[in-house]
């Protein structure tokens, strides 16, 4: 029993990082109906914004890891807003699957440049926040798990908050729903793409860090493996619903974390990947997202 | 059908720009250590491939130094046979695939006459048939012994994972009084799974079983599943046969989930990334390694001065293999009185008694070696000497 519970807690704590990574790619798809596969290297350049900035505060203190975790969240954001206006926005009215692959090219490009900037070596996080281990009858939480979920669960009430009673998150939804139509009522859309790439970006850098935290090695190429299973939880929700993201998310990491716990460890990703088919095929949109036919 | 061909001759575009940051990504990787100048005798070329990038970079780069400092030794000393060594380094970014296309390029372009590398066993093995096939000598610092097993013109400069498992078995047993030991294998590296093989076998034969093994794949970070369960067995100790960057995260999540059980590696441990990432967590582990910076034999004590004096750093297992290679090499050479690559090879095969900066250097009948082991403990921020165990 209690083996079952710790292993319930640390599929919740990889569970809560996919699901911040997951919201970023369900958040752009729900406003511009494409999958931004850039955005796990926003994640790691997220990890890497914390690494340098964690040398300059002192370590294992409050204020220097908010410091560092609110720095790393607004230069990614910044970067996602960049990358948005320069790569994304021209080609807006083109075809679907030119951004698309506009995406797979922009990931490529940083993760390629990360290896010429950071060096392709891995670099060791420095422990950004202070440590501790809470013993709970046999059960062991370390402050990171902790730290990892009410994070996660901060930031995606912060979200709904936004999403659903701001101004900016009815302009948000209206874009979704039907761009033009939000223009003619006053919508800037140029204003709420950027928005929510900058959130999405912001997102994926608290979860970068939270990562880093929790596995303190970090490489250019460390976004990759994340960011797919983050995916597959954005997929496995319902892309374009947020809480489905973060359901999705927490589904996948623990069942990840139980399968690996099991003798089927070296299995663990063909087994997880398999329910995300056995789910799409009996229901398509994923557990939270509505089918809706397209008109052709 | 026009709209669509256009769509993609604009994808195209997108993908040659991908391509291009890869290619400018690669091109620093590979480096040549020219050392002797345009002389008159003709330099000997030989050939060297190790991680000097990518996850175990640290390995290759201490090797690309140690090789470097060796050349240069050799060089001062008057060359091979009247003419310099001339070594030409090639980078596999640590990544599976990338050795063969690096050997195949030093073999069949600039004409090497042996080929040096490297410490990862997985590697080595990926380069021995090329150079078996090709018939040039090459000289490993893998420790597997299907290293050596792929034909007659490959030779290491390490011990064996036989004589690395059974040490790390008898330690947990006869040091540590372990009774049940778990272990951890990363199942991607067939350096880990040999080893994980041979410290089972020497474990079940002193009744000292296995009771849970769990597996994990190279570049996992999360070993917390791994390790809950391992925790629900109740052993005295692991084993973890694998590389230090995962061994570092590995001890790291084993103390937040309150293991504090002894944990036990082979030589796959050494680097500065364990220490940065597990810190004060690696206090009780130990772990096998064929170099210790604390040996008192007097050419190890030596190669570590100079090569402190030269790199401002401290050499490691994989550096004194590096050198050992050379000179391995060298003393082929000479002994051969020629750079034919299969009378380097039948000189290679005699090798006896050479004194080698990480010990001894005798060449078997199976083209190994048997060198002494040394365990290193954690203590004060550092691994110190424990043990020394002779072969």
């Amino acid at each position: 029993m209690s083996e079952f519970l710790q292993q319930l807690l640390n599929g919740l704590s990889l569970g809560a990082i996919y699901a911040l990574i997951a919201l970023g790619y369900t958040m752009v798809y729900g406003v511009l109906r494409f999958i931004n596969f850039a955005h796990s290297d926003v994640f790691m350049v997220g990890a890497f914004i914390g690494y340098y900035l964690g040398k300059l505060v002192p370590e294992g203190t409050l204020w220097g890891g908010l410091l560092v975790l609110s720095g790393a969240m607004i230069g990614c954001a910044l970067l996602g807003m960049f990358i948005e206006r320069v790569v994304y926005r021209p080609l807006r009215h083109g075809p679907t699957l030119n951004v698309l692959i506009t995406a797979i090219g922009v990931s490529l490009l940083l993760e390629y440049t990360g290896q010429i900037v950071f060096g392709a070596a891995p670099r060791t996080f420095p422990q950004i926040f202070p440590t501790a281990n809470y013993h709970v009858g046999s059960l062991t939480i370390s402050s990171n798990q902790v730290f990892v979920i009410g994070v996660a669960i901060l930031l995606m009430i912060a979200l709904q908050l936004i999403v659903f009673k701001t101004k900016i998150g009815t302009a948000m939804r209206a874009v979704s729903l039907n761009p033009k139509a939000a223009q003619l009522v006053g919508v800037n859309n140029n204003v709420v793409i950027s928005f929510t790439f900058g959130l999405g970006s912001a997102l994926a850098a608290a979860g970068g860090i939270l990562y880093a935290m929790n596995y303190p090695s970090i490489d250019p190429l460390m976004g990759v493996m994340p960011g797919l299973k983050a995916f597959v939880a954005a997929i496995l929700g319902g892309i374009g619903n947020i809480p489905g993201a973060a359901l999705g998310g927490l589904l996948l990491g623990t069942v990840e974390t139980f399968i690996g716990g099991s003798q089927f460890s070296t299995y663990k990703d063909a087994i997880a990947f398999a329910i995300l088919i056995v789910i799409l095929l009996f229901k398509p949109a994923g557990l939270l997202g509505k089918f809706t036919i397209e008109k052709v | 059908m026009i709209v669509l061909r256009l769509q993609f001759f604009r994808h195209l575009h997108f993908i040659k720009v991908a391509g291009l940051s890869f290619v400018a990504a690669l091109a620093p990787a590979a480096f040549t250590t020219a050392s002797a100048a345009a002389a008159a005798p003709e330099p000997i070329k030989i050939g060297v491939y190790a991680s000097l990038t990518g996850k175990e970079a640290v390995w290759g780069q201490s090797a690309e130094k140690a090789t470097r400092l060796a050349v240069d030794d050799v060089n001062a000393a008057g060359g091979v046979l009247g003419r310099p060594l001339l070594a030409i380094i090639e980078d596999n970014q640590s990544k599976p695939g990338e050795s063969v296309t690096a050997v195949r390029k030093l073999i069949s372009r600039d004409k090497v006459i042996a080929i040096l590398g490297e410490a990862s066993s997985g590697r080595s093995l990926e380069a021995a048939p090329i150079c078996q096939q090709a018939r040039i000598p090459m000289i490993s610092g893998g420790s597997n012994p299907k290293v050596t097993q792929v034909g007659n013109f490959i030779f290491r400069t390490h011990f064996i994972d036989p004589f690395q498992g059974t040490v790390m078995s008898r330690f947990a047993r006869e040091k540590l009084g372990a009774k049940r030991l778990a272990l951890l294998t990363e199942v991607t590296n067939a350096y880990a799974v040999g080893l994980a093989k041979y410290f089972s076998a020497d474990a079940a034969a002193h009744q000292t079983p296995i009771v849970i093994e769990q597996k994990y794949s190279a570049g996992e970070r999360d070993f917390k599943a791994q390790l809950t369960a391992i925790k629900a067995a109740q052993v005295d100790a692991i084993f973890v046969p694998g590389y230090y960057t995962e061994a570092g995260l590995i001890v790291a999540q084993a103390r937040e989930l309150g293991l504090n059980l002894p944990v036990l590696g082979g030589d796959g441990w050494e680097g500065p990334q364990l220490l940065a990432i597990g810190g004060p967590a690696l206090r009780d582990t130990y772990y096998c390694n064929n170099f210790s910076s604390e040996s008192d034999v007097p050419e190890t004590r030596r190669f570590i001065e100079r090569y402190q004096a030269r790199f401002q750093s401290m050499p490691g297992g994989t550096a004194a293999d590096a050198y050992d290679a050379v000179l391995m090499l060298t003393d082929a050479i000479k002994r051969a009185g020629s750079t034919d690559p299969e009378k380097i090879r039948a000189a290679l095969a005699t090798t006896r008694g050479l004194r080698g900066v990480g010990g001894p250097l005798n060449v078997d009948a199976n083209r190994d070696q048997l060198k002494p082991a040394y365990i290193l403990g954690y203590s004060s921020g550092d691994y110190h000497l424990v043990q020394v165990i002779q072969p």
